[in-house]
């Protein structure tokens, strides 16, 4: 096969699945945040220590009580959802009444926590996750080999993405959800139970950090710090999407993991900055995002 | 973030119990030396320096900073460079790392202001993630090293710095200076535009001011005095490192100044002076220091919003 660019076609189609897969987290990510600030008006700063907690309860599961992959998929969120719905219950609902940023400082402390914690528990350093019997291997796409475990998490992904998106955007809870936005004291006065919504909808977003963790075990090391580093990119990228709308963070996040990983076959110096670099580009023309309302 | 308690007026000056107050922090800095290690109250001052320059912007402008690391960081390479590189003399080294600061405040500064509350966070924390990556991978900050063996000279050409009492009542010196600024900044008809921003933007701007522009300046301020609290550590300890460009260190910095109390003329002090003697005395507890950290973070936004000096402020009702 012909080179595409100078690029061998091997490498640049192998980047570009490796874009599409860290588009696959930036997204899943950056909507679950977008579900936590519709409703709740706060940044969750402790989404990606939530993602590492899937990660590690996936991997507790396997090596302490031998549960496998399938099970942590459904376990892991359930159970890490339930801490987050206890965070929003004793912490983060005094003070929905005060500035906003109280929610971001006080999600700052409780990811410090989190992270210490686990770091005292199982060090610095990485365990590995083995991937799934039923998906090793890989596939010969003809103009690439791809490892079916990486096709599985883009799948996967775009599937959790659209059902999120379907339920919020088509369905009567979903138009619930967005009318409490609005106004929950309107929304309230129809007989709808908003504080126990906004619980629920906080736990939403904390599951879906955790599935993502769960998904990202086998293709990362489970490590204290993998949420650390991954929330900062995600923040960027909701500055780009605009936080406005699901569809905007399904589209951000994956588009911006694949220019990431085009950068890295093009111009490898740049990639761990070229989201930041697109960041400031989006916000010279468009400060409010590109799919966010201005606020 | 308002909760600050009513201001006393500008124009007659400093408040009676402000300055018995100023007064005790003089001697005390003169006299604690003697008493305590030397090295370790110039940490405490440099640290004391960075929260007051972060208090600038978070308490009287109610604009929060998640980035500040870079400012920091960025004028201690920087320091560090052109003290062991190129051989300047401290003065000048510190006043090019404070420099630094203030063209990137400049930058950040117009780029993140577009945006208000929860949004300036987080540009103001993803640029300085960027920082953090061009510090990573430029050839001069040293990498994973950082710079070492910065040497601290000789300021203006007679203060021998090695010597760390001399050092120490310079650092002093900066550091008292900056506050009296920053005390001049807050209390100026400027720092009541800040204040009428931070209170009702929409209003200050009907009243005709150019909100941004203010903004900006608050910003660019706040960000080189960072700067300058940052330079100068480098010369202290001779060392630049990643650590100072993380954005851990921005939220040491947000924790030190909730905990002394955002928007108070001497809680970043008290906050800077707490959380490095934790950090100090706590230091064998290794991993469990951020666990602990952490706990005061939300103890502080739960229980505690006030900080140390604004809950004595409230208490004798005056402004501290």
């Amino acid at each position: 096969m012909p080179d595409i660019f100078g690029i061998p076609p091997q490498a640049l189609f192998g980047q570009l699945l490796l874009g599409l897969i860290n588009g696959a987290f930036y997204a899943l990510l950056s909507l679950g945040l977008a579900v936590i600030f519709g409703l709740l008006n706060i940044i969750n700063f402790t989404h990606g220590a939530q993602y590492m907690m899937g990660a590690f309860v996936a991997w507790m599961l396997l090596n302490w009580l031998g549960v496998g992959y399938w099970w942590a998929l459904l376990i892991v969120p359930v159970t890490v959802g339930l801490t987050g719905i206890l965070i929003e219950r004793t912490m983060l609902h005094r003070l929905y009444k005060l500035d906003h940023l109280y929610g971001l400082l006080l999600t700052f402390g409780i990811a410090l926590i989190i992270q210490g914690l686990f770091r005292n528990q199982f060090g610095s350093s990485g365990l590995p996750y083995g991937i799934p019997a039923q998906l090793r291997g890989g596939t010969d796409l003809g103009f690439m080999f791809m490892p079916n475990y990486r096709g599985w998490v883009v799948v996967v992904s775009l599937v959790v993405c659209l059902a999120t998106w379907f339920v919020i955007e088509k369905t009567k809870l979903g138009s619930y959800l967005r009318a409490a936005t609005e106004n929950p004291a309107l929304v309230q006065s129809f007989g709808i139970n908003v504080p126990r919504m906004i619980t629920l909808t906080y736990g939403f977003g904390v599951a879906l950090a955790a599935f993502t963790g769960v998904l990202a075990a086998p293709i990362y090391q489970v490590s204290p710090l993998m949420g650390a580093d991954l929330i900062i990119i995600v923040f960027a990228v909701v500055v780009i999407g605009g936080m406005g709308s699901i569809m905007g963070s399904i589209l951000t996040g994956f588009g911006l993991g694949i220019i990431e990983g085009l950068t890295k076959v093009f111009y490898p110096e740049a990639s761990s900055t070229v989201i930041f670099v697109i960041m400031v580009i989006v916000l010279l023309i468009k400060p409010a995002g590109l799919f966010g309302r201005a606020r | 973030m308002s909760g600050e308690p009513a201001q006393a007026s500008t124009e007659t000056g400093m408040p009676r119990h402000q300055r018995l107050i100023l007064g005790a922090l003089v001697a005390a800095l003169i006299v604690l030396p003697y008493i305590l290690y030397p090295v370790f109250l110039m940490k405490v001052l440099c640290f004391a320096l960075f929260a007051c320059a972060f208090n600038l912007l978070i308490g009287y402008v109610g604009l929060l900073s998640f980035g500040h690391a870079l400012f920091f960081g960025w004028a201690a390479y920087v320091s560090a460079h052109s003290a062991k590189v190129w051989g300047w003399p401290p003065e000048f080294a510190i006043l090019g790392g404070a420099a630094m600061a203030l063209v990137l405040g400049l930058v950040v500064g117009a780029l993140a202001i577009r945006r208000q509350g929860i949004y300036f966070a987080m540009i103001t924390l993803a640029l300085a993630q960027m920082a953090f990556f061009f510090a990573l991978q430029a050839p001069f900050t040293g990498g994973e090293d950082g710079l070492q063996r910065v040497p601290r000279g000789t300021m203006f050409g007679f203060l021998d710095l090695r010597n760390d009492y001399v050092l120490y009542y310079v650092v002093a010196a900066i550091f008292l200076a900056s506050f009296l600024l920053i005390y001049r900044i807050v209390h100026s008809p400027f720092g009541q535009v800040l204040k009428a921003i931070r209170e009702n933007e929409p209003r200050a701007i009907s009243l005709g001011y150019r909100v941004d522009h203010y903004k900006l300046a608050a910003f660019t301020m706040s960000a080189t005095l960072a700067g300058l609290a940052g330079a100068t550590k480098a010369i202290v300890f001779q060392l630049a490192s990643l650590t100072d460009v993380h954005w851990s260190m921005s939220g040491e910095v947000v924790l030190m100044t909730l905990v002394g109390g955002l928007g108070t003329v001497f809680g970043p002090m008290i906050g800077a002076a707490v959380i490095v003697s934790m950090q100090n005395y706590l230091a064998e507890l290794g991993q469990w220091v951020t666990v602990v950290q952490g706990v005061i973070f939300v103890v502080c936004v739960l229980a505690f919003r006030r900080g140390i000096v604004g809950e004595i402020a409230a208490k004798i009702k005056k402004p501290l």
